[in-house]
């Protein structure tokens, strides 16, 4: 039996089939972020006695277990981000266009935040800032 | 909402403004301000990566009086997302969803998060 109107089985826009990963992923990135987080905030409490002088924050990043860390913070969090600015865009933004635009925009750009962080911890690992 | 005399289900207006409404919206809210606080970070690490007069321009602003507030702010969010996002892990296990529950949740989640933020400031003050 199919309970869908005449109107919704012919626009066919259903669900996208997503729902369930979008939840769980959600779920599983917090769980990592209370960790990373914590790590995170209990890391600036330690550089900013020094008052976060610039030779001691390249010293502090460039030491190999917080170089993993701040990655895999950056990645996680743009990430658990990513799906929360998509709620909230689904939810407030109407209009087609203008719903797609956002959608995109917030994809790129948190792409390209991740990409920035991802790139600075690398140089700075490898001893290449200056 | 175009045509008055249709009738209107009961909405916000309509209910006295419980506690876990407030927590609701401010799940959002901080959530909102960390993926800024994310771009603060993301800026904070590109600029160490680019030299010392950049990452001094930055930190600089980060350590002036707006910078501090910003930093304040964004530590009441983490503080407050982590205590209601535990809030919400502990939801999906299918408990605490009765009224008095959800009521005291909420408040220790307020205290908790306004606590951590204090202490933690009060440590960065001290030293």
């Amino acid at each position: 039996m199919n309970l869908r109107s005449p109107l919704s089985s012919v626009l066919g826009s259903g669900s996208a089939k997503e729902g369930t990963e979008h939840w769980l992923g959600q779920r599983v990135s917090a769980v990592g972020l209370v960790i990373l987080g914590l790590w995170f905030m209990y890391s600036m409490l330690l550089l900013g006695k020094s008052g976060f002088d610039y030779p001691d924050v390249i010293h502090w990043l460039g030491r190999t277990p917080n170089s993993v860390m701040l990655l895999l913070l950056g990645l996680t969090l743009a990430y658990h981000s990513n799906l929360g600015i998509q709620v909230i865009i689904e939810d407030y933004v109407h209009g087609p266009f203008l719903k797609v635009v956002s959608l995109i925009s917030s994809k790129f750009i948190h792409l390209v935040v991740a990409m920035t962080s991802v790139f600075a911890v690398l140089k700075i690992a490898f001893g290449a800032a200056a | 909402m175009n045509d008055p005399g249709r009738p209107l289900s009961p909405h916000l207006s309509v209910y006295r403004w419980p506690i876990t409404m407030t927590l609701s919206i401010l799940h959002r809210m901080t959530g909102a301000g960390l993926s800024v606080g994310l771009l603060v970070l993301a800026i904070w690490l590109i600029s160490a990566a680019s030299g010392k007069t950049a990452y001094d321009q930055v930190n600089g602003l980060l350590q002036s009086g707006v910078g501090r507030v910003l930093l304040i702010a964004c530590s009441f969010a983490f503080f407050f997302h982590l205590c209601n996002g535990v809030r919400h892990l502990f939801w999906d296990t299918g408990r605490g969803f009765e009224k008095r529950q959800a009521n005291v949740s909420s408040w220790i989640v307020v205290v908790t998060s306004i606590t951590l933020t204090l202490a933690y400031w009060l440590v960065i003050a001290g030293s």
